[in-house]
């Protein structure tokens, strides 16, 4: 008996139990502003207004992947097509034009005392190294920089897509290699010139009689005259900004994320091009822009009187330094 | 033609990375590379989703853009592939792409990051199809044999969808009108400037 009510006891109970989950059952799925919780989710544009970009997590090992979208690469992109081939394009195409029309109107500067004959050593064997070891290496980093920007335009139609790839890999070769012996011969030109290239008063007189070079005066200079000493600092601090940046982007993760690495390509395109339309300048007046200047950097002894003409503070230096015994016969022609 | 793109369906992507492993496998992707990856957003908290990317075969493409050698081109199906003999791995296309896709077997290694690698959703390259050419520098071209990607194909939620972007639009809607809710089809304003109304 006792165990006959025992089973109906649990049979009223679970029919309780039925009736109590039939009735609550319809009045939780249809009460009113209820949220169904696998339909609340993130969503993407949620997202981008408040980041720029999306981060998660992955399981694979690359932890790198868990970048979901990055859009900086279409800022990137523009810069890159457009923004970078326009400041190139204007300093350096600006650079030649500006130096022809120099040429044609001013002319080469030419040795108003005449030559003396005597030269002195202006720049030791040393000197001449580092300034050619970062100069050769300079042009074959700028050849190459700006193939990677202006190649596909210019040279690709002309030569064809596999002698272009070619060119392009040996460019990039030299580019990743070259690089160490440039930003060598930038620490030792940091060093080697850092205590004639600190400015001076001079550097102000120079700049305001437009260095001899506008006008016909020649202003006094110590060693460096201030259109050297700008010269002296692009080198020195462009040059630190390109190696830092693009050493960021040979080793690729190892300073920098995707967005330092944008940012190291932007910084590294913008100084590099700023450069090389400085160096464009550089070169016309060490060469065909003034008379007996090349020799400074090519036997590394000058005319005496050139030396006088535009660096006579130096000459002086030099002479009471040492007498006249730095400063050689040579035979007059 | 058809206009192929991805959509992964966040609602029902549960994570099981199957079309990474099979990526790997149908392909033979070298070492330490994925074509594909499901990315975890808001890891262990409320709403989280996740999705499986890839290269999106952008309209427009990024990647093709600023590659200095002009390695890529985009197939009659809105495919973006890209030719291994012309790439010089200067890494342009990865810092561009919004999508993470381009990777290179040697990252780090002294600047010679090797031929750029992503995703040709199942299309191989410019070789002749489905050649061993073709296969070892590119793996299988399903979309050669009539096939679709072989990710979406086993993805076993149908989260994953490939193909005609229309048709999956389509199938997107017709998911999201049905089940109440959905969270967007990742990555489509990027890639495709266009989002799908629901
Ligand atoms: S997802 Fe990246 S690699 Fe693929 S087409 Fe778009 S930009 Fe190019
Ligand atoms: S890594 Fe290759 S495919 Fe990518 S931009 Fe450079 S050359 Fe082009």
């Amino acid at each position: 008996m006792a165990e006959f009510l025992a089973h109906v006891r649990y049979f009223v109970g679970a029919l309780a139990l039925l009736a109590v989950i039939a009735v609550a059952t319809p009045s939780v799925a249809q009460a009113p502003g209820q949220v169904n919780p696998t339909a609340q989710s993130v969503k993407e544009d949620q997202l981008f207004q408040q980041l720029n970009r999306l981060d998660g997590r992955v399981t694979i090992p690359d932890a790198r992947s868990a970048v979901l979208i990055q859009p900086a690469g279409q800022s990137w992109r523009e810069f890159h097509q457009s923004t970078l081939l326009w400041i190139a394009g204007i300093s350096i195409v600006g650079m030649v034009v500006l130096l022809t029309v120099f040429y044609l109107v001013r002319g080469v500067v030419k040795l108003s005392s005449g030559k003396a004959g005597r030269t002195i050593l202006r720049f030791n064997g040393f000197e001449r190294f580092i300034h050619w070891m970062t100069a050769t290496t300079f042009i074959i980093l700028a050849i190459s920089g700006l193939n990677l920007t202006f190649g596909k335009n210019l040279l690709l139609p002309l030569i064809g897509p596999e002698a272009f790839t070619a060119f392009s890999q040996w460019g990039k070769y030299a580019h990743n290699y070259l690089s160490f012996p440039f930003a060598i011969g930038v620490f030792f030109i940091f060093i080697m010139w850092i205590k004639d290239n600190i400015p001076n008063s001079v550097d102000v007189e120079w700049i305001k009689q437009g260095g001899g070079i506008v006008g016909k005066k020649h202003p006094p200079a110590y060693r460096f005259n201030a259109g050297q000493k700008i010269v002296y600092w692009i080198v020195v601090l462009g040059g630190v900004a390109v190696a830092i940046s693009g050493y960021l982007l040979m080793f690729p993760f190892y300073g920098t994320g995707i967005a330092g690495m944008q940012l190291a390509q932007i910084i590294h395109g913008i100084v590099g091009v700023l450069m090389i339309a400085a160096m464009l300048a550089h070169i016309y007046i060490g060469t065909i822009g003034m008379e007996g200047a090349f020799d400074a950097m090519g036997s590394g002894e000058v005319d005496v009187n050139w030396a006088k003409e535009h660096h006579k503070l130096w000459v002086d230096e030099e002479m009471g330094k040492t007498g006249s015994t730095r400063a050689r016969m040579t035979p007059a022609e | 033609m058809a206009r192929m793109k991805f959509l992964c369906d966040a609602d029902r992507c549960i994570e099981c990375n199957a079309c990474v492993t099979a990526c790997k496998n149908e392909h033979d992707v070298p070492w330490g590379i994925n074509r594909r990856r499901v990315v975890t957003i808001n890891d262990g908290k409320p709403g989280e989703r996740s999705v499986s990317m890839a290269c999106m075969h952008c309209t427009d493409a990024p990647c093709a853009a600023v590659c200095p050698v002009n390695c890529f081109y985009t197939t009659a199906d809105g495919v973006v592939l890209h030719s291994k003999d012309l790439c010089i791995g200067c890494g342009y296309c990865f810092y561009a792409c919004p999508f993470g896709a381009p990777q290179y077997p040697r990252v780090g290694n002294f600047g010679s990051r090797g031929k750029m690698d992503k995703c040709t959703f199942c299309a191989g390259g410019p070789e002749a199809d489905s050649t061993s050419a073709e296969y070892v520098k590119y793996g299988s071209n399903r979309l050669a044999e009539g096939k679709l990607p072989l990710c979406a194909e086993m993805c076993s939620t149908k989260s994953l969808l490939a193909g005609d972007g229309d048709i999956i639009a389509q199938i997107y809607k017709e998911r999201v009108s049905k089940r109440g809710y959905g969270s967007g089809a990742w990555g489509w304003k990027t890639a495709y400037k266009e989002t799908i109304a629901t």
